[in-house]
């Protein structure tokens, strides 16, 4: 299989949520640079015109009749995906803090077949990239969670840059996804549902990594994922006696 | 125990008994629903009937006075029937969410090709 062949089985996703001031120019880099592969911007309830500017930029635009969270918004895509025939599909989120360029890595690991799921990190190549305090230990306290459970170095779990293949698709669509938050939780529970997990470093431009964890929801982001990890491990030792 | 609040007791939980099943045949509250209230209703209704039967749980439990296992079993009944209803409302949530999807998914269906339409064609 050659590089285009991947590329025209490949859905590049894009879940957005008020993203209209950016999402044209992203798409548009895109399909210039992956003309084989179609785009696909899922709009989560978006109270601007970011699916009308996500169609002038040559997507194709799913709409969500109103805002589900952006687990919800990806999980979308992966339905879609899965049931248009897709081989493989990536993700990048849409506020610009992803190099649409490094899609090409993706796609070349995907064509490899080593891994179900891709994680871009931005931590495994330069790591230039600034953070407070409190986020980075947050950071780091999940990828060592994350870590230990795969017994596999996992440096950035709450990456937006992923790929995966059909298994993971089917997996993602009709087990359980986070609707919120989908980071560590999602990589424990690939895991213990036998995906292989990779890791690739990306660049991140920091500058429009607003971001969509933002102040008052730290707490609940660290209380949710804590929750949703440790139940993910007892779910799958529960299905692992009964089967 | 005073015949005043006893016939008190029984009127409340009859009416309550006949609101509920009232309501199930106007089909305001569905029967998954209703069991629980049904069943509460029924327990007053008994306790209000036969006083002794609180005096003899409150005896085995080693309460000391009975209201304290009417405030007990009261609260126990509040914590367990609002669990009920965050899982029927989580449940809710799930289907929601999935219907919106699914609605948004059939709805870029309809709107035909769009710009750009290199579907690789299902497997």
């Amino acid at each position: 299989m050659n590089h285009s062949d991947v590329s025209s089985e490949s859905l590049i996703l894009i879940p957005v949520y008020n993203e209209g001031a950016s999402i044209r120019e992203l798409v548009g880099e895109i399909r210039e640079f992956f003309p084989e592969s179609p785009v696909l911007v899922v709009d989560d309830g978006s109270r601007d015109n970011s699916a009308a500017e996500a169609r002038a930029g040559g997507a194709m635009v799913l709409r969500h009749p109103f805002n589900l969270g952006d687990g919800a918004a990806r999980q979308t895509g992966f339905l879609y995906a899965l049931r248009h025939g897709y081989r493989y599909l990536v993700h990048l989120d849409g506020d610009r803090q992803h190099c649409p360029r490094e899609i090409a890595l993706f796609l070349e690991f995907l064509d490899r077949r080593e891994a179900d799921l891709i994680v871009g990190s931005r931590f495994l190549g330069r790591c230039s990239y600034p953070l407070s305090p409190g986020r980075r230990a947050g950071m780091r306290i999940f990828s060592l969670i994350c870590s230990l459970v795969l017994r596999q170095k996992i440096t950035d779990p709450t990456s937006g840059f992923r790929a995966m293949n059909r298994r993971a698709l089917e997996i993602f669509t009709s087990g359980y996804y986070p609707q919120h938050f989908p980071d560590a939780d999602v990589i424990i529970s690939s895991h213990f549902r036998g995906l292989r997990i990779r890791e690739i470093p990306i660049t991140v431009s920091p500058g429009w990594s607003a971001g969509l964890h933002r102040g008052g929801t730290v707490f609940y982001y660290i209380y949710k994922m804590l929750l949703s990890t440790f139940v993910s491990s007892l779910r799958f030792r529960r299905r692992r006696t009964n089967f | 125990m005073p015949f005043i609040q006893k016939l008190l007791a029984a009127v409340l939980a009859s009416a309550l008994l006949i609101f509920i099943i009232e309501t199930v045949r106007r089909r305001k509250l569905r029967e998954e629903y209703a069991w629980l209230w049904v069943l509460v209703g029924i327990v007053i209704l008994t306790l209000a009937l036969w006083p002794g039967l609180l005096w003899t749980i409150t005896k085995l439990l080693g309460i000391e006075l009975p209201v304290n296992t009417v405030f007990f079993f009261g609260l126990m009944f509040m914590v367990f029937i609002n669990l009920h209803f965050s899982v029927k409302i989580s449940e809710l949530t799930n289907q929601v969410k999935r219907l919106a999807q699914e609605i948004s998914i059939l709805e870029g269906g309809r709107r035909g090709p769009d710009v750009n339409s290199e579907h690789p064609g299902e497997e």
